[in-house]
């Protein structure tokens, strides 16, 4: 980018500067610490001059925004056009009251809706099922049947409305329902907006909801992306979590390359199948963390966008734009939110969405101060919602297109951490792809050493955690909590107990039935799903004819 | 006391968020104590099971679902039916309001974040100790 005779005459500056300047300054006031890192632990250098991008080319490593490979953004005017969709994670307790919720989000500007389910929901247990007891309702809704999902849905228009869902390992389930719904509610299915996460490979690596192997997973992760890229054009059909990878204590290099691995993974599986990459490519979205080291995760979104667009095009040979550009939902850190001075979080939340945006993300959901306690009180969502909106229209930042590009340090750290996260997509390779590193407990040792690491450098403070292990005070911030009635377990186990008298039996054992042959051949599983779910099968039924066949995953212990 | 400390670190309910409990389980052994990890999802009985089989000086819970209530409850009266006497401590995010009833249920102590993994480390030593004696 610059001319040589220039660079060594920076090059000499520098040198200048470091030895006369700089030391004196040193001597004077000695720097804070010995060294500082960034979360991925290379330097971060006191100063970066055009000496630390000299070896990237603007037109070929960041080019245009709109143009491969899309370093700058996956739309040529990105907010200039549109703000990202604000997308608030939401829900608790039964479908009514998450129903209310939802309206009210709306109401409020919110754009688009996405769904929290409850675990039991998540890992395909009834309410009712003694594993559930305690867990209904409590980290989300709780969906037994179509049933629920038609309270859930109620006067929420399916063709304005996208739709976001949470669910992992019983995806194929949900969306089912989710399509039952656009169907009765007469939305073609070309027309449904929305992304269901449905990426189970984290899901062991960090997560946790997983009920198959995943090889067995990874089938039904196929079945959904060939009946979805031929009926939901429009809709993600999946969302490639880094999110949990880095609440489970990733740094964010870790954090991009488990991410694009698993990728990867679901690339090579759908191909494998005979599906078309330039085809279900479209439909792929990701998820990402925003955490708290400002600069570093500006890089890191950039990052990712550029190696995902090398992947698609080099490694898989892709030749449409749109199966190359990844396109991503942010959520701001939850781990980083604090018991301690829990208002301080409105501060960290929104430095935090500050970095997305910055990195270009398409969605965006803001954690609200009050999660290091409870699930967010009605004030504490909309406070989260409204920084959204601060960022949006009163700070100027989505004025024009990722404004922080050629910041020395911004390039230099974008290219430091691709290269990083191509060395660990190197060693998954070497595993034979991230389904078997994942059986081997590689991705999840690294994380862990991560996670042990950064505590440990809290305990020593060389972190400082604002109200944690510094700037502590003895007065103590009473803020409301929302508590999730007790009752609602009994209110559901009610429901369920209700919709089982009423539906037709005999209808609910013959789709049944016909999923379990439908299984054991191997088939796509997706129409028969849809069968079961019309005939209001609840998803423990339907999970326990899928665990009959598949079996069911148990843990390598990591520690 | 030449025996080592024998701590199981266990994470009951439907939660799979386990960074706390396995951070927590290698401080422990970087302490000089013997800890059995579980994994994720273990019911009540199959905690309490694994307790009594690997006869450990304690147990630590970890819960972030807010099921903390019902599963501590299940998990200490299976402790009593079985007449054993293994102590057991709790960690996660739980409202301050359900410490003090946590507590008369009979967990002997609640951690909540932000606790600094000496401060835990010594209250396992203690509270090991005190049952040892």
């Amino acid at each position: 980018m610059f001319e040589k005779d220039f660079l060594s005459e920076v090059e000499k500056k520098e040198k200048e500067w470091e030895e006369t300047t700089v030391k004196k300054a040193i001597e004077k006031f000695p720097e804070r610490k010995t060294e500082f890192l960034t979360t991925y632990g290379e330097e971060i250098k006191r100063l970066y001059s055009p000496l630390d991008i000299s070896d990237i080319n603007y037109i070929e490593d960041v080019g245009f925004p709109g143009d491969y490979p899309y370093t700058r953004g996956v739309q040529p005017t990105m907010y200039r056009g549109r703000l990202w969709t604000m997308r608030q994670y939401a829900g608790f307790g039964t479908a009514e009251d998450s129903n209310q919720r939802y309206k009210y989000l709306l109401e409020q500007g919110q754009t688009g809706l996405s769904i929290a389910f409850d675990l039991p929901t998540q890992i395909g247990y009834d309410s009712d099922d003694p594993m559930a007891e305690g867990e209904v309702g409590k980290v989300g809704v709780a969906i037994d049947s179509l049933k629920d999902m038609e309270i859930l849905f109620d006067g929420i228009p399916l063709d304005k409305v996208s739709v976001s869902m949470t669910i992992n390992s019983t995806s194929i389930i949900l969306l089912a329902m989710l399509i039952v719904m656009a169907k009765r509610q007469g939305v073609p299915l070309k027309n449904l907006r929305g992304t269901i996460q449905n990426d189970i490979l984290k899901e062991y690596m960090a997560r946790g909801t997983y009920i198959f192997p995943p090889k067995e997973s990874m089938k039904i992760i196929v079945d959904i992306f060939d009946y979805g890229s031929k009926n939901l054009p429009k809709f993600n059909l999946i969302s490639i979590s880094g999110y949990h990878i880095r609440e489970a204590g990733a740094n964010s290099v870790q954090e991009i390359a488990f991410t694009l691995a698993d990728g990867i993974a679901y690339v090579e599986a759908a191909m494998k199948a005979g599906l078309d990459p330039n085809e279900f490519g479209r439909n792929l979205s990701f998820f990402f963390n925003a955490h708290n080291n400002f600069l570093e995760e500006i890089a890191k979104f950039r990052a990712a966008r550029k190696l995902w667009a090398k992947i698609m095009k080099e490694r898989f040979g892709v030749t449409n734009e749109e199966a190359m550009k990844l396109k991503f939902h942010t959520q701001t850190a939850g781990s980083t939110l604090t018991a301690q001075q829990p208002l301080n979080n409105i501060v960290r939340v929104t430095i935090q969405a500050l970095a997305a945006v910055l990195g270009g993300t398409q969605s965006l959901h803001t954690n609200s101060y009050d999660e290091a306690l409870g699930l967010p009180t009605e004030q504490a969502v909309t406070i989260a919602l409204r920084t959204q909106q601060i960022i949006a229209h009163e700070t100027g930042v989505a004025d024009t297109v990722d404004p922080l590009a050629g910041s020395y340090l911004i390039e230099k750290m974008t290219s430091e951490i691709e290269k990083k996260v191509e060395e660990y997509i190197k060693k998954i390779d070497e595993f034979g792809g991230m389904v078997n590193a994942i059986i081997n407990g590689f991705p999840q040792k690294e994380i862990l050493n991560t996670a042990y690491n950064t505590q440990k450098k809290i305990e020593n403070k060389e972190e400082i955690i604002v109200g944690v292990n510094d700037f502590k005070t003895n007065i103590e911030e009473k803020i409301e909590i929302l508590k999730v009635d007790e009752t609602i377990e009994e209110k559901q186990i009610e429901k369920l107990k209700e919709l089982k008298k009423h539906r037709n039996i005999e209808k609910v054992n013959i789709s049944l039935n016909v999923l379990e042959e439908a299984v054991k051949k191997g088939e796509n599983l997706f129409p028969y799903v849809i069968e079961c779910v019309e005939a209001y099968a609840t998803i423990g039924e339907i999970t326990k004819v899928l665990k009959k066949v598949f079996g069911e995953y148990r843990e390598n212990l990591i520690l | 006391m030449n025996k080592k400390i024998r701590v199981l670190i266990a994470k009951p309910g439907l939660d799979g968020h386990d960074k706390g409990a396995k951070v927590i389980a290698r401080a422990l052994r970087d302490a000089g104590m013997e800890v059995i990890y579980t994994g994720i999802r273990r019911s009540p009985e199959e905690i309490v099971e694994a307790a009594i089989q690997e006869d450990v000086d304690l147990i630590g819970v970890s819960i972030l679902s807010g099921a903390h209530k019902k599963l501590c409850k299940k998990i200490l009266t299976l402790l009593k039916e079985k007449e054993v006497d293994i102590p057991v401590i709790l960690g996660g995010i739980i409202p301050d309001d359900d410490i003090s009833e946590l507590k008369d249920m009979g967990i002997i102590e609640v951690f909540t974040p932000g606790t600094s993994l000496d401060e835990i480390i010594e209250k396992v030593k203690d509270i090991a100790l005190a049952r040892k004696v």
